[in-house]
């Protein structure tokens, strides 16, 4: 099944994938999935559960080679080359795509240091400029005015909405130009979610986001395209305006109208 | 008071869902209960027979002959110190090395699988089969008693200990943590140093400090290798004293010098090790 579409002219590919296929083991997860996700824009993946949405995001940085079971074939161009290649360096390829997972995962240190902990891997700055670099990116996370006077806490001392705003801050630190959210809120409040979802759409004007998310309100609220996914194919992709209001397919319609799923 | 509502069946059905919890929670109470009079009877047993000993002489003076009128444990005392934390330099970073190994790199292959089960029997094996391994690879080899004998039998002990505790300690850690900090761009090797082991950090003290416990009273694996000594010495080629080991021979002699010196020797292990805990507790309170 191929529900590519091509993006209007005036979007900017970021991620472009093509012909992937996702295997755990033997069980295929991804099939044949063509996509090109735009610059500046946030993308959303809805889908029901087991449909592959959190394995096609994680296939973007590589994070399934943790676990030697797991493979991915196709390509995946992220500036002109395939992110897929052994060859590349999986390290620069994760600092310049950050991701933010389900739960709020701290590091086992004071709040500064969790976001200074990745900055520090890929560049040593004096300490005015670290200082600045960590306000930067608590400021662009909103969480600044919540932690300013506690820097030197532990990060876990923080509530859940907090720590998934440091997690955020924490991946927009070390500037990547992609920022993957993993279902940031589902652990979370409603007013921790309004605040992510606030703040999700104030990143794309620096980074391209794609999110997984099982919410469609939340999906049809903060984003600018959507793809539907179900059992390991991309059904349907477009902006979330027409895949919401007027779907091209008849599973898409009873999977957001809730006839399904 | 019983609610309105509800039919004959279901109050019964409840009344006996109430004996049934009222029945297990007296058994586990006593089954509590039955540990805790023993431990505190022991416990109390060591004051009261031990405190008698805590005098200056008794860190002072040296282990006396039968009867003497004066005397005390400072060889065995520093005995057991310098070879109680020389076994615990040795085994706790190949302890520790070895449980990253099992827990963040050999956690499927063959090699993980048989350094696992090595290291379990190792953890069960009676400390008395250390101890003569030790002594017919080491004392007999070199047909002297010594230290240095009696520090590689102990480390033996902790090393086991230890790699289970770190092992565990760290598969305990949730992989979204490792995943959160490799989606960083960290290194795998920073991973586990700067994460997955700094938050495992409390665990794996903890099972250091019970490895310390354990062979500071350990008594057989010291008796084929450090011997005992009358006199001080610091040299690690020589047999040196220890507390389990004075112990072991004064509380059975006849001698009440002898014995209550014996006392004053459980009391100070008691002590230590008891310290170390309260210690390891302190340090890692309201940390990160």
């Amino acid at each position: 099944m191929d529900a590519r579409v091509d993006l209007p002219a005036t979007e900017k590919v970021k991620i472009s994938v093509r012909d992937l296929n996702f295997y755990y083991g033997n069980f295929h997860a991804l099939k044949h999935i063509n996509l090109d996700i735009p610059e500046h824009k946030v993308t959303a993946f809805i889908g029901p559960s087991g449909c592959g949405k959190s394995t096609l995001l994680r296939t973007f940085n590589r994070m399934f080679e943790l676990y030697p079971e797991q493979r991915a074939e196709g390509q995946i161009t992220l500036d002109g080359a395939n992110v897929l290649e052994k060859r590349l360096d999986v390290s620069l390829i994760r600092a310049k795509i950050g991701m933010v997972f389900q739960k709020p995962t701290p590091f086992p240190m004071s709040i500064y240091d969790n976001i200074a902990f990745g900055v520090r891997l890929f560049e040593t700055l004096p300490r005015v400029e670290m200082d600045e670099r960590v306000e930067w990116a608590l400021k662009k996370a909103a969480l600044w005015t919540e932690v300013k006077d506690k820097l030197d806490q532990s990060g876990a001392g923080l509530s859940g909405g907090q720590q998934q705003r440091l997690c955020i801050a924490r991946g927009i630190a070390i500037k990547p130009e992609v920022l993957l959210l993993d279902e940031p809120c589902s652990a979370l409040d409603p007013i921790s979610t309004g605040k992510i979802e606030e703040l999700i759409g104030e990143l794309k004007a620096d980074y391209t986001v794609a999110i997984v998310t099982h919410n469609m309100q939340q999906a049809a609220r903060c984003s600018d395209y959507t793809a539907y996914m179900y059992l390991g194919d991309l059904i349907e992709f477009g902006p979330t305006s027409d895949l919401f209001m007027k779907p091209k397919k008849k599973d898409t319609e009873d999977y957001i109208t809730g006839r399904f799923g | 008071m019983t609610v309105a509502g509800f039919d004959a069946a279901r109050l019964a059905r409840h009344q006996a869902r109430k004996r049934t919890n009222r029945v297990a929670l007296v058994l586990s109470l006593a089954a509590m209960a039955f540990g805790v009079f023993w431990l505190v009877w022991i416990l109390v047993e060591t004051v009261r027979l031990g405190i008698g000993g805590i005098v200056l002489a008794t860190f002072t003076e040296m282990t006396p002959p039968p009867q003497a009128e004066t005397g005390g444990l400072a060889n065995a005392i520093f005995g057991s110190a310098v070879m109680v934390s020389l076994a615990t330099l040795i085994g706790t970073p190949i302890g520790i090395l070895a449980g990253i190994y099992l827990a963040e790199y050999g956690q499927k292959g063959w090699l993980g699988s048989v350094t696992r089960f090595i290291n379990d029997i190792l953890l069960s094996a009676p400390s008395i089969v250390i101890g003569l391994f030790i002594y017919s690879a080491v004392v007999a080899r070199f047909k002297s008693f010594s230290a240095w004998a009696g520090v590689l039998a102990l480390s033996l002990i902790v090393i086991p200990v230890v790699v289970r505790t770190t092992e565990n300690m760290l598969s305990l850690i949730p992989n979204a943590l490792r995943e959160a900090a490799y989606a960083l761009g960290t290194p795998k090797w920073k991973v586990i140093m700067l994460i997955t082991l700094k938050s495992a950090r409390a665990g794996v003290i903890t099972g250091v400090l019970l490895a310390v416990a354990r062979i500071a009273g350990e008594t057989a694996p010291l008796l084929f290798t450090a011997l005992s000594n009358q006199f001080w010495t610091s040299n690690l080629a020589e047999p040196m004293a220890s507390l389990p080991v004075t112990i072991f021979k004064f509380a059975m002699s006849p001698y009440e010098n002898w014995q209550k010196l014996a006392w004053a020797g459980v009391f100070l292990i008691t002590l230590g090790v008891l310290g170390l805990n309260i210690l390891a507790r302190v340090m890692f309170r309201n940390k990160h």
